[in-house]
């Protein structure tokens, strides 16, 4: 057990005590990228709120290390997890370094001044991230993609050991996706980052994951390595894509059904 | 470099905002009905005899009642500002909400009750019917925001709120059958005449407590700011510091009406004016700005309502309206511009 630094045991989720998906087994070893796929509406959102203390657990144990998470307190697991998801921020007269710097509110005093070390960190991330040219812009006037990079910088600014991420790529063009993901495995390389995250993009969540959590409807259908779920024609099956289905398809799409049908 | 620039603006903001405090206090206790030359009242400050109607007008009444200007306006300028935070819309203040005015009708309801036994009425009473007024009609505000999700609809809640409590305010008033309801009928307009010396000083007792724990709250609110769910993400007890903006923002509304009735849109426009002057959103000097923004205001406001017409006096809120409601329309095409 003590492999594992993220251990789910009988994991439930689901909103207003109605259960959406039960016994949610993840075992991931330190600096692991876990990605969920599935279609839409599986409730890989849900997943992720739950294991970041958004939504209270229906049942079962989330441990980090060997601590349970529901016993840490807040402070405490601001300080361990980080979170970047599709909510807007309601960021009133800030400056992307200003929303950048937020991160650093879990280790701050009292009133929450920045100290110099604080301010060191900021730049830091926001030079790792590539944000220098817009960190004294307003956060609201930005692309949706610059505001997807400022929100990683966030993030990583809050010094976690555990990431989670809610479709963190859908905004970003494909330079910026390559780039954003190799933030994180650079985190993961330096720091033992580990992170969660759910993915629509199959190519990049098969190329970038240790593990692969695939969600439908009520259950996990399937956990394991890219390896292992790239493998038997089951993505077809997990997104329901087999070709008699999807009538009136041209030929060039019935070629691009037919590259996911080998995966 | 911009930092630099940023912090220095908003001291200088700062600054400005106090300098303006202590300037307008000045005007209110030296003009009026009866101007008082400086050289009388600094004459009568440093004990040289001075004449004995000018020191009863600056202590016994301009005094008291400028100096509660500043604490209400303070206070109400804050509740607004809470009110703001907590609702993530910037047109909430506890006038808009129906706060103030559930306040109203409770004050009132123990004012005739007491008054028709020929009780004098505490002013602790006052402010805790007032506290009492303020929870039931934020109750009900809140009650329906679970149902209506919706920046106007939350308005029009509590505007629909105010109206309901001012009318059982205005029947009790006509039907109680007492002297004093000429007194109870000047304060259920807002004034803030009559402060004496005890009243004052229980003011600022409760609100300079409340201050204190809003100013420590400042860095759960700026993290409140952001969004609900990010605030949890960051380890904050958003259950408690719910709970802790409603009673605060409630008990320095619920001042304000016990003594000085209901104020308008001192609570909308102050906090938006300060912070476009701040040029920053920041809980930690949002909530210091606002307290001296609307102390200045409302001092600004008595001001004028004492001395344009005088010796007629018009009503506070005659005047913090003039000023108040451009303000609130400004902001509303503002944000309509800006498209949030």
């Amino acid at each position: 057990m003590e492999q594992y630094y993220f251990q789910t045991q009988k994991m439930c989720v689901g909103y207003d005590g109605k259960p959406i998906i039960k016994d949610i087994e993840i075992t991931l070893p330190k600096g692991e990228i876990l990605t969920l796929i599935g279609p839409n509406g599986a409730g890989k959102s849900t997943v992720l709120k739950s294991i970041a203390g958004q939504l209270r657990l229906l049942d079962g144990v989330v441990y980090l290390g060997k601590e349970l998470l529901s016993e840490m307190s807040g402070n405490e697991r601001a300080k361990k997890i980080s979170v970047v998801f599709t909510d807007r921020l309601q960021t009133e007269l800030m400056t992307c370094r200003e929303v950048v710097a937020t991160g650093r509110y879990p280790y701050t005093g009292r009133f929450g001044v920045l100290s110099k070390e604080d301010e060191r960190i900021v730049d830091e991330v926001i030079a790792l991230v590539q944000i220098t040219d817009i960190c004294d812009q307003d956060f609201r006037k930005i692309s949706d993609g610059q505001r997807q990079r400022v929100l990683l910088a966030r993030a990583i600014c809050q010094e976690p050991e555990l990431l989670i991420l809610d479709e963190p790529t859908s905004y970003l063009d494909i330079r910026y996706q390559l780039e954003f993901l190799s933030v994180l495995q650079e985190m993961r390389k330096k720091k033992g980052l580990t992170v969660i995250m759910s993915l629509h993009e199959l190519e990049l969540a098969k190329r970038i994951s240790d593990k692969l959590l695939c969600l439908k409807g009520a259950y996990i259908d399937r956990y394991g390595t890219p390896a292992e779920i790239f493998n038997d024609r089951y993505i077809g099956q997990l997104f329901d894509i087999p070709k008699s289905s999807l009538k009136q398809i041209d030929s060039t799409l019935l070629a691009y059904v037919e590259q996911i049908e080998t995966w | 470099m911009r930092k630099e620039h940023r912090k220095i603006r908003c001291r200088t903001v700062l600054i400005l905002l106090g300098i303006g405090c202590i300037l307008f206090l000045f005007c209110n206790i030296l003009y009026g009905s009866v101007s008082i030359p400086l050289q009388a009242f600094l004459q009568f400050f440093s004990g040289a005899g001075s004449e004995e109607t000018y020191g009863q007008i600056v202590m016994e009444i301009r005094f008291p009642r400028a100096v509660s200007a500043l604490w209400l306006g303070g206070a109400l300028a804050l509740s607004g500002y809470l009110l703001q935070t907590f609702f993530h819309n910037p047109i909430a203040g506890p006038f808009v909400l129906g706060i103030s005015s559930g306040s109203k009708l409770m004050v009132a309801v123990i004012m005739v009750f007491f008054l028709g036994k020929s009780i004098k009425v505490s002013s602790t009473a006052l402010i805790l019917a007032a506290f009492v007024g303020a929870l039931l009609s934020m109750g009900f505000v809140l009650l329906l925001s679970e149902r209506v999700n919706n920046m106007s609809m939350l308005v029009i809640s509590g505007v629909m709120i105010g109206y309901i409590c001012s009318a059982v305010t205005d029947f009790i008033v006509t039907f109680a059958d007492d002297a004093d309801i000429v007194n109870l009928h000047n304060w259920s307009r807002g004034s803030f005449s009559g402060m004496a010396w005890d009243k004052v000083i229980h003011m600022s007792i409760v609100i300079s407590i409340t201050y204190v724990i809003v100013f420590l709250l400042s860095k759960p609110i700026s993290a409140y700011q952001l969004g609900e769910m990010d605030a949890v993400s960051m380890g904050v007890n958003v259950r408690m510091l719910r709970i802790w903006l409603i009673l605060l923002s409630s008990i320095l509304s619920a001042c304000v009406v016990a003594y000085a009735g209901p104020i308008s849109f001192v609570g909308i426009a102050v906090p938006h004016l300060v912070k476009t002057f701040l040029g920053t959103s920041r809980p930690i000097l949002m909530i210091p700005a606002c307290f001296l923004g609307g102390g200045m205001f409302c001092l600004a406001c008595d001001f004028i309502a004492r001395t344009v017409f005088a010796p007629t006096e018009l009503s506070i809120s005659t005047v913090t309206a003039v000023f108040g409601a451009p303000i609130v329309l400004w902001i509303m095409t503002k944000r309509r511009r800006e498209g949030f």
